[in-house]
């Protein structure tokens, strides 16, 4: 009998143990055949069993999906002794990414019941590498939002807090990391909708460059904006998945030539930035403390700290707003009731356009396809879109003369940690003020992360650490370094 | 604040069917989303150049690619009707 307890006890420690583990643990784990990986995606499908009524990351759990490439990983871990660092490791999927035969909602009405007819490019790279789906993870509708209430489904939870939201629009990726129901995660980013739910989440998230991963198979939001990425538990599991789904891509012609080149950062004599517009009025005080700590630690390693101004900060959210609205009220488009997804029955060709569109998208979508065909129409358009790209070519410009003195840039990720459920979605523009630190970034191309740098309360704080076009090589090494100290 | 009339004319350029309800809300958050928009007034328009923006453009090489039956298939059967392999649309003029 107390040796069954102590075994069961040790099993139990066990099971806790192998959901704590990172991408490089498991690897090495499944390399000494520790456990395999059937073995640990059933530990992974059952977390989500028991803890997602509380948090309610997943829209679905593709667990015979899972369960096969999980077989199949212990083929190749049996066979092969050099497999990837992804073989066997299981891993969220954000909804708005196509998974053949899975359906990909957008967590839309729109599109409830559309099954994905192929795989997106970064889920044939995912599979290629040997990776194990265990689901589709929660969104704000149509990638528009900033905490995950948008869904047309359900509300995500903060781990840390399930009275608060998960931050947004990734917030089924941050939280089903942080609640240990999946290794890693596949984001999207269109304004900050990786970083900020990470920050709020306590997880790693990296918004790549623009074009250094394909967007093909992932349902469009903004096309000038949207990127693909990792959220992970640290800094090296990002890298680690970002190398696997960079480069270019035939069926996205956005796409840039680029290969991820591994470079040893260290912070001795490392140039940082730290842009004065971003820690004045509306940042919460412990907020800026943490900020500031993580800067005053990089320091003491040997950092340069260098104080810069980005001044077309303050006009950047307003830009984005229209380019975003804009760019996603000609994407939605495509949702007329014919093709795909919902469709309302009517007389006339233009009636089941209106019905099926006014029945299948929520508040924010319409809000924003709203915004954006105002700021598109005849006689506003100078006024609004025009100026708006001229904003964003000087807020490009900001980054580039910021880049010619520094390595990277140090700031937060938000201007206040995860806010209670419920709090902001009276008030779009409260909302979108949540934006106001990761906009820039989108704006000018740039890839930017996200590293847990203390928390306020049991709340989590994100530092960004932003880099210049295609040096997530730089952003992650200092990520690697700086996590070492602030945690 | 923009009128209500705007506001439908707007919805019906964007396809959208908007309840009364649904109306008066949108009335009232664009008028503040608009208005807010209204800091880019602030920047002095010396400043703002255009050459910059010309963007070059990216083309392919117009080969048709091959493709399983299959997929064709998926792609109609995700449509709401269709008859025959084909999506079926009510007529148009």
């Amino acid at each position: 009998m107390f040796k069954k307890l102590i075994r069961k006890h040790f099993v139990i420690k066990g099971i806790i143990a192998m959901l704590d583990l990172t991408i490089t643990q498991i690897h090495e784990g499944l390399k000494k055949k520790d456990f395999s990986s059937t073995e640990i995606t059933k530990t992974y499908l059952d977390s989500i069993k028991k803890t997602d009524k509380n948090i309610g990351a997943y829209l679905a759990i593709t667990e015979k999906l899972a369960l096969a490439q999980a077989g199949r990983a212990d083929e190749i871990i049996k066979n092969e002794k050099n497999f990837g660092p992804l073989t066997g490791v299981p891993c969220s999927i954000k909804d708005v990414i196509l998974v053949e035969g899975e359906k990909c909602t957008a967590a839309s009405k729109i599109l409830e019941n559309y099954v994905a007819p192929y795989d997106a490019t970064v889920i044939k790279k995912l599979k290629k590498a040997g990776t194990v789906i265990l689901g589709k993870v929660n969104m704000d509708e149509f990638a528009m939002g900033s905490s995950t209430e948008n869904s047309a489904f359900k509300v995500t939870k903060n781990p840390h807090d399930l009275t608060r939201v998960p931050g947004g629009t990734s917030g089924g990726s941050a939280a089903s990391v942080a609640a240990n129901q999946a290794v890693f995660s596949l984001g999207t980013d269109t304004g900050g909708s990786i970083r900020q739910p990470a920050s709020f989440c306590g997880v790693v998230g990296l918004r790549t460059t623009y074009g250094s991963v394909s967007r093909y198979g992932v349902v469009a939001d903004a096309s000038s904006l949207d990127q693909v990425g990792p959220i992970t538990k640290t800094a090296e599991d990002a890298k680690i998945v970002f190398k696997v789904i960079s480069g270019k891509d035939p069926m996205d012609a956005t796409s840039a030539e680029y290969e991820f080149k591994e470079t040893e950062i260290t912070l001795k004599d490392l140039k940082i930035g730290v842009p004065k517009e971003y820690f004045t009025k509306g940042l919460d005080s412990e907020v800026k403390s943490i900020i500031e700590n993580a800067i005053e630690k990089a320091e003491k390693a040997g950092a340069k700290i260098i104080p810069i101004s980005l001044p077309t900060s303050q006009f950047a959210l307003a830009a984005y707003y229209i380019i975003q609205t804009s760019e996603a009220s000609a994407n939605l488009a495509r949702y007329d009731g014919i093709r795909y997804g919902l469709s309302e029955k009517a007389d006339t060709l233009l009636q089941t356009y209106i019905k099926s569109r006014g029945a299948g998208f929520g508040a924010e979508v319409k809000r924003r396809i709203m915004t954006g065909t105002y700021s598109l129409s005849i006689g506003y358009y100078d006024a609004y879109y025009k100026k708006a790209q001229q904003v964003r070519e000087l807020i490009k410009q900001d980054f580039a003369a910021a880049f010619k003195k520094v390595d990277v840039i140090f700031c937060p990720v938000s201007p206040f940690p995860a806010f209670k459920i419920g709090e902001n979605t009276a008030d779009p523009l409260s909302m979108y003020l949540a934006d106001i630190y990761t906009v820039p970034i989108n704006l000018a191309y740039l890839p930017a992360l996200s590293l847990p740098a203390g928390k306020v309360g049991k709340l989590p704080v994100g530092l960004q650490i932003i880099g210049n076009h295609f040096e997530e090589n730089k952003i992650l090494g200092v990520g690697e370094a700086m996590e070492k100290m602030i945690q | 604040m923009i009128s209500k009339e705007e506001v439908l004319h707007i919805a019906k350029l964007a396809r959208l069917e908007l309840t009364e309800k649904e109306a008066v809300k949108m009335q009232k958050d664009l008028s503040a989303i608009l208005d807010y928009f209204n800091v880019l007034k602030k920047i002095k328009s010396s400043k703002l150049k255009l050459e910059s923006l010309k963007k070059e453009n990216t083309t392919r090489k117009d080969e048709a690619s091959e493709n399983p039956a299959s997929f064709a298939n998926n792609l109609v059967q995700q449509a709401p009707d269709k008859k025959d392999g084909y999506i079926k649309v009510k007529s148009i003029l």
